[in-house]
């Protein structure tokens, strides 16, 4: 089973430039080491398969998101498959462990450039304010949060540019755990979740 | 002693012969009907001369037909009987008088007396219903246009054959002395009155005291006493029509029609088959049996004259109403020839003429040698239509049917081909249509494509199940071609056609039902969607909102529904494909459906019980 599950969501993959070639390059890896889930293509009508998901979820051990950054966060699909498949008591609240332990990398485009991530650009906040409920969601399901990889102004990149991107990329994927940032990680936050946070199940 | 000797002698000699006949007929590919006949005058008194008295048997095996048109009346519900009056009545009448009159016009002008003229005309427009329905059991013709006619056509012959056989001795006390009672419906007024009680009877009766009856006798739990059911059944019909002189055919097909809504149609078609196969088989024996070749060889010349003239004005008629009806130019050949010979009611006709002493006993065996020297005629007929004329008439549907339809002549290229483009094909052209792409068109119903025409779609006329014209339409380089006819058997002809020609090709099929679905997935097929589930999920999404729930809530569990339904249909599909048996597929639909609403509720329960997918669940906030 492919230890690295790429999870990647595009709502209109026919005019992006930068998800498709990095799709191309996840998917161009041995499948015995990568194994890669396109939303939009597996799930068109909206209907998550969260069996299907939580189960290619539980051999990974590194869980890539890739998608395109819309209003400052990630594609409507996107939302929808964390909503569903993370689930309470099955990836946070009691005996919610299935993720624990996990890599969890972000790998996404803006359409602005860096400078506009800044307090005088018109995006007003750097991009790591973005951020914070990726990380906190990697913090309660026990995930590691690894740093993420990002191409700013994606819409005026090169050609050039574009292809050095998906080669890092794959190049990543490829030497994955052997990561010099990963060795100089701190421990993972604990976050538990009380079992009575939730609403009481029916029946 | 003796008596059972005989009995078990002729038993052999039928089973015998028809044992031996048939297959080696098959093996020809000459049809069972014609095995039978062989048979019939293998055995008879022409040839091997192991049965001598053909009369007996024929009265006997007549009830084959009775078993017929009792299983051909369950196949149809009053309704649709009802929607087949205008084909019954009217082209049923053009077909029986149209040709009645022009052989009666004909002999006229060849000098034969009035009377055997007319008697002749009558006769010889009948036509064999046990040949007719047949040949469209045994090739599955009966949902196609022309099957539809034969059928019609038939039903009038069995209808009219009543006031036939009534005018007869009344056409002798007219010409000269003769006894009325030799008639059918004898003793006027009364008998009339008697034949509508009858009828009357077996309508209210079947109405309300078959289904308790059936119902009561199926709760005994023996079989063979729903199978002796059923058969009383029919021959009790029979009987009760016999005894106030109507057709018992007609009687047995009322009987069948009246239960053609029944649960018990499945049942009662299983058991009565075998004895109608078995008994249909003796008639044709029979018929074989019976052709007094002594008239033949003594009148070859005339015989021939006979059967030839009256076999090709019949033809001439039918194929008149065939263009006017109109019966498509390839199903044409099969409703002509299977309406074209002489029949059972020809028989009948001719006997009651003679016993009425308005025909000479010499010239009603040379008509009744003429009819039963057509029936044998029919199968080969049919053998030499489908080797010879259906091949050319289909090339002729494509290249020159006329200019009304434009049928393909060059070849096509567009990258897609939509086969059937009623209500279904439509919507998909539309769709795709609004996309920017364009679909080559085929068509089949020339009325369909003229509305279609109207509307600015560029749509051929011609079978999408013949590869010339696939090939025609460009399915050699289509990237996807839409199978979306009518007809389930057409459709799953069209995928076998295109699976092996065209594999380039993405399949995307419409199924009828279940079991349709079941074979196009057992085919291999990725894209099939059943015609009516959306569209019912969508009314059930309503039904859900309007009991109160979410929009949303009610949406998600239609798309849950629907894919938890196509999961079982995939499950379900290898078992179906077990069933070769057609009618047992059938029975099994419904047992299946019930148990899919078991487990889809069963399945609900659990769910609903199981953590982790709830929308309850919510998500961290």
């Amino acid at each position: 089973m492919a230890q690295i599950l790429v999870i990647a969501a595009h709502p209109q993959l026919e005019h992006s430039r930068t998800t498709r070639r990095l799709l191309q390059a996840a998917v161009e890896i041995d499948p015995a080491r990568v194994a890669v889930r396109d939303l939009y293509s597996l799930y068109p009508d909206y209907l998550v398969d969260v069996a299907a998901e939580q189960a290619a979820l539980a051999t990974a051990r590194l869980v890539v998101w890739l998608h395109p950054v819309h209003w400052y966060s990630m594609p409507p699909l996107m939302k929808l498959w964390l909503d569903e498949v993370f689930a309470f008591r099955w990836a946070y609240g009691p005996g919610g462990r299935a993720l624990y332990g996990k890599h969890l990398w972000l790998v996404a485009s803006t359409g602005g450039l860096e400078d506009s991530y800044r307090p005088d650009g018109y995006n007003r906040y750097f991009f790591d304010a973005f951020l914070h409920p990726y990380d906190q969601t990697a913090a309660l399901t026990g995930m590691r949060w690894l740093p993420p990889l990002l191409l700013h102004g994606a819409h005026q990149a090169d050609e050039a540019a574009l292809q050095a991107h998906a080669a890092l990329f794959a190049q990543l994927l490829q030497s994955w755990p052997a990561w010099p940032e990963i060795d100089a990680m701190q421990a993972a936050p604990v976050c538990n979740v009380p079992g009575d946070a939730r609403p009481v199940e029916p029946n | 002693m003796d008596d059972a000797h005989g009995w078990l002698n002729s038993t052999l000699v039928y089973l015998a012969a028809a044992v031996v006949a048939v297959p080696l007929a098959r093996l020809l590919g000459l049809g069972s009907i014609i095995g039978y006949l062989a048979a019939g005058i293998a055995i008879g008194p022409w040839g091997l001369q192991l049965v001598t008295d053909p009369k007996a048997m024929l009265g006997f095996a007549e009830f084959g037909v009775v078993l017929m048109l009792f299983l051909v009346g369950l196949e149809l519900e009053p309704r649709r009987l009802w929607s087949l009056r205008r084909p019954i009545f009217g082209w049923g009448s053009v077909q029986l008088f149209g040709s009645a009159l022009l052989i009666g016009g004909v002999a006229l002008a060849s000098g034969v007396d009035w009377r055997l003229a007319l008697v002749a005309g009558l006769g010889l427009g009948m036509s064999s219903t046990a040949i007719g329905l047949g040949v469209l059991h045994e090739r599955n013709l009966m949902p196609t246009t022309a099957g539809r006619n034969v059928l019609s056509v038939s039903l009038l012959q069995d209808v009219a054959a009543i006031p036939v056989l009534a005018l007869l001795p009344l056409l002798a006390v007219a010409g000269a002395a003769g006894s009325v009672e030799a008639g059918g419906a004898g003793g006027g007024w009364l008998g009339a009155a008697k034949a509508l009680g009858v009828i009357a009877a077996i309508i209210f009766g079947g109405r309300l005291l078959l289904r308790p009856a059936l119902r009561w006798i199926a709760r005994s739990e023996t079989p063979e006493i729903f199978t002796a059911a059923a058969l009383l059944l029919v021959v009790a019909t029979a009987a009760l029509m016999h005894s106030v002189g109507l057709s018992m055919a007609l009687g047995a097909f009322l009987a069948g029609v009246l239960l053609a809504d029944s649960e018990y149609r499945r049942e009662l078609e299983t058991d009565i088959e075998p004895f109608k196969g078995l008994l249909l088989g003796l008639f044709f024996i029979a018929v074989g049996m019976s052709i007094d070749f002594a008239v033949v060889a003594r009148n070859p010349g005339l015989i021939a004259a006979v059967v030839a003239s009256f076999v090709l004005i019949k033809a001439g008629v039918l194929w008149a109403m065939a263009r006017t009806m109109p019966v498509p130019l390839a199903e044409r050949p099969v409703f002509v020839v299977l309406l074209a010979q002489g029949g059972e009611f020809g028989f009948v006709v001719f006997q009651t003429a003679m016993g009425a002493r308005l025909i000479e006993p010499e010239a009603a065996s040379l008509l009744l040698a003429a009819v039963a020297l057509s029936m044998l005629l029919t199968p080969l007929l049919l053998v030499l239509s489908d080797r010879w004329l259906v091949p050319r008439l289909a090339l002729m549907s494509v290249r020159a049917a006329g200019p009304a339809l434009d049928e393909i002549h060059d070849e096509q290229h567009a990258p897609i081909i939509i086969c059937g483009f009623g209500r279904y094909g439509q919507i998909v052209g539309r769709l795709i249509n609004a996309g920017g792409l364009t679909a080559t068109v085929l068509e089949h119903d020339a009325e369909q494509l003229e509305a279609v025409r109207r509307f600015g779609w560029p749509a051929f006329y011609g079978d999408a199940t013949r590869l010339d014209l696939l090939r025609m339409a460009g399915a050699a380089k289509a990237r996807v071609i839409v199978v979306a006819m009518d007809d389930s058997v057409q459709c799953l002809a069209l995928v076998d056609l295109a699976q092996q020609h065209f594999a380039q090709a993405t399949l995307v099929v419409r199924a009828r039902n279940a079991t349709d679905w079941s074979a196009l997935h057992l085919r291999g097929v990725q894209h099939i969607e059943r015609e009516t589930l959306d569209a019912a999920l969508m009314s059930g999404r309503s039904v859900l909102q309007a009991m109160g729930w979410q929009p949303h809530a009610a949406r998600t569990q239609a798309l849950r529904f629907r894919q938890h339904s196509i999961e079982l249909m995939k499950v379900m599909a290898p078992h179906l494909g077990d069933e070769k048996k057609l009618i047992a597929v059938a029975k099994q639909g419904r047992a299946q459906l019930e148990e899919t609403w078991a487990r889809e509720r069963a399945e609900r329960q659990a769910a609903s019980r199981r953590p982790g997918w709830h929308p309850d669940d919510g998500s961290p906030d």
